[in-house]
């Protein structure tokens, strides 16, 4: 059996959860087993998960929960394993996924492998592929113990509905209390998807010399309903917020479309961005070497090409 | 207080990615390895502020063969009181984890000190691995800490879109996010005083492979890219919509 353990926020499902159902769906199905979930406390559409194949949905609930914290999630989610007998145990590759994999792993003595980012091929062997060095390399890792554990990179595969909604079963396991106690979490305001789940990324680099030019940013991101990231130095002088910088020290993210706007494309902030599907690259500068990485290049002065690119977009809507 | 930083050795990041013959193994000729940026810049500055502050010893950690000993003596360069090398190839997370945690087992500290990943195969395992195995609190991703007591540590931590605070109590593991400290260069000093400091060669625990690598590929080649007037953007818009389909 493959179980997903299926991340939630403020009672409900994550769109890495679902990923990650529809994930262990497919898995499941090249290996002739069944595709289960489990939700760790009240979650309201944990039955959705069904349409993405899981044939059931697993419920623990407990005041362990309330927040996150390493050692009760992870022993919680091992006991479930070794209860259901799953043979693969499949998590987001998100901040608490991460958190977590090494964790249930150990409990499981159990081979694992992070961030993949294609369906495992499971003939004879399991072996599954990520990204290394910094985007510049696949790896297949083959895992050769009885039970498996991945962590499924966001956005890396495409999400169906193949089945219907699935009903709660609750499961009667010890649940720890937690060592650490939370005092705040500071969530940013925002009708966004967070950067490592958005769809569409607008990007802004030093190119834009300044914080006081970032409505050019925004009102491009705005007319997209894409969130808004950032090159390093940017983050670094404080132009924009540390969450939005992306790269090898910052997010990596494979949206749908990144717009890399006034960025030269250092392999440092390649690493986190190239994976994204198009790639539109606006820069001044014909030799930056970002265009090597873009699918689509405009050579310009971005304070007078963004603008008309937001118009134009603004008016394809209408 | 006793505090442990792990410390890892990767590919420079500008370095060009080659295999060996069959795939298995990067080709090292030509590649500067460097301390994985996570454990030299955060990590290990920031347990040494912890110790300037409180008192104790700053060890450094490192799984690896004796070639790599130039990273650990940048480390004590930095400032690190005293090293340990366990002396076998890193193989893999969980292989890694597992020398560490078990000589964490025979020599108690109070704080373990990892990066938040290595930067050439991002794995963000080991930190976890080693917190079950000695069945110590984890604390990912932390992107500021403050030592509020001698015991109590108040973190933050990276989540989707934002932060979470944190209180835990000694002995945790927490592994290193930017913001958690400022890079250190090592100066004359340093690197002087770093030679004379222990560096103890400690024999590898056995253990058996859990996973391993078939083989590298690099990345299909990309499409050359297509320039767009940037008088017409009304043609990128309609590209974006009608050939990518991402708008
Ligand atoms: C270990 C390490 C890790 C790193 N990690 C990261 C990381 O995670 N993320 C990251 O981003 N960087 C990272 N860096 C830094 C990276 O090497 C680059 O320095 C950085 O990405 C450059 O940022 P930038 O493109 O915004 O600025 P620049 O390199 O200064 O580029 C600005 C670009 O804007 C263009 N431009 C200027 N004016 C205009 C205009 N009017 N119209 C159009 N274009 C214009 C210029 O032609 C230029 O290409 C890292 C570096 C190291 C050593
Ligand atoms: N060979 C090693 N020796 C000591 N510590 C290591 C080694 N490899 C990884 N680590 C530590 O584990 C962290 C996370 O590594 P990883 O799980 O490989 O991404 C690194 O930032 C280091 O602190």
């Amino acid at each position: 059996m493959v179980l997903v353990f299926v991340e939630t926020e403020s009672g409900r499902v994550r769109k890495a959860g679902f990923e990650a159902v529809h994930f262990g769906y497919l898995t499941a199905q090249k290996m002739g087993l069944s595709c289960q979930a489990l939700v760790l406390g009240e979650v309201s559409d944990a039955p959705l998960l069904g349409l993405y194949g899981a044939s059931s949905v697993h419920q623990i609930v407990s005041s362990g929960f309330n927040h996150f914290d390493n050692q009760v999630y992870g022993d919680a989610i091992s006991k479930a394993a070794l209860k259901l007998a799953a043979s693969v145990v499949v998590l987001s590759h998100s901040s608490n996924g991460k958190s977590l994999i090494g964790n249930i792993a150990y409990h499981l003595a159990a081979g694992s492998v992070s961030a993949v980012t294609d369906i495992p091929e499971t003939e004879n062997r399991f072996i599954v592929k990520k990204g290394v060095y910094s985007s510049k390399a696949l790896v297949k890792m083959e895992i050769n113990t009885p039970v498996k554990v991945i962590s499924v990179q966001g956005n890396s595969i495409q999400t169906s509905v193949v089945g219907t909604e699935a009903s709660l079963q609750s499961l009667d396991i010890d649940v720890l209390q937690p060592k650490t106690e939370l005092i705040s979490v500071d969530k940013l305001k925002s009708n966004v998807a967070p950067l490592p789940e958005a769809e569409r990324v607008v990007s802004g680099g030093r190119g834009l010399k300044g914080p006081e030019n970032w409505a050019i940013v925004e009102d491009l991101a705005n007319v997209l309903h894409a969130t808004t990231a950032c090159s390093r130095p940017v983050a670094d002088s404080d132009w924009r917020p540390h969450h939005e910088h992306v790269g090898q020290t910052g997010i990596a993210i494979r949206p749908n479309l990144y717009i890399a706007i006034g960025i030269s494309g250092a392999i440092q902030h390649l690493a986190g961005v190239n994976n994204s599907k198009t790639i539109v690259v606006i820069n001044k500068d014909p030799e930056a070497p970002f265009f090597k990485a873009a699918n689509y290049g405009v050579v310009g002065d971005l304070f007078e090409v963004v603008p008309r690119l937001t118009a134009a977009i603004k008016s394809l809507s209408q | 207080m006793k505090l442990l930083v792990c410390i890892s050795k990767t590919p420079d990041t500008t370095a060009k990615i080659a295999f060996n013959g069959d795939n298995t193994k990067l080709e090292t000729a030509g590649i500067t390895f460097i301390m994985n940026p996570y454990d030299e810049w955060y990590a290990l500055v920031k347990a040494i502020e912890i110790q300037e502050k409180w008192g104790g010893t700053v060890s450094v950690l490192h799984v690896g063969p004796a070639e790599n000993d130039s990273i650990i003596r940048k480390a004590l360069a930095i400032g690190a009181s005293d090293a340990y090398r366990i002396d076998t190839e890193a193989m893999s997370a969980d292989q890694v984890a597992f020398q560490v945690a078990s000589f964490i087992q025979q020599n108690p500290f109070d704080i373990i000190f990892t990066g938040k990943e290595t930067i050439d195969y991002n794995g963000a395992e080991v930190g976890g691995r080693i917190a079950a195995q000695i069945d110590f609190p984890f604390i990912s991703f932390a992107s500021h800490m403050d030592m509020v007591s001698e015991n109590t540590a108040i973190v933050k931590r990276e989540i989707e879109g934002g932060t979470e605070t944190i209180k835990v109590q000694t002995p945790f593991v927490i592994s290193a996010a930017k913001g958690m400290a400022e890079q250190r260069i090592p100066n004359m000093k340093g690197i002087m005083t770093a030679k004379s400091k222990s560096l103890q060669v400690i024999p590898a625990t056995s253990y058996n492979e859990k996973v391993k690598v078939v083989e590298h590929e690099l990345p299909p080649a990309k499409k050359a890219v297509q320039y767009i007037d940037p008088d017409n953007m009304a043609e990128l818009a309609r590209l974006l919509r009608e050939e990518a389909k991402v708008i």
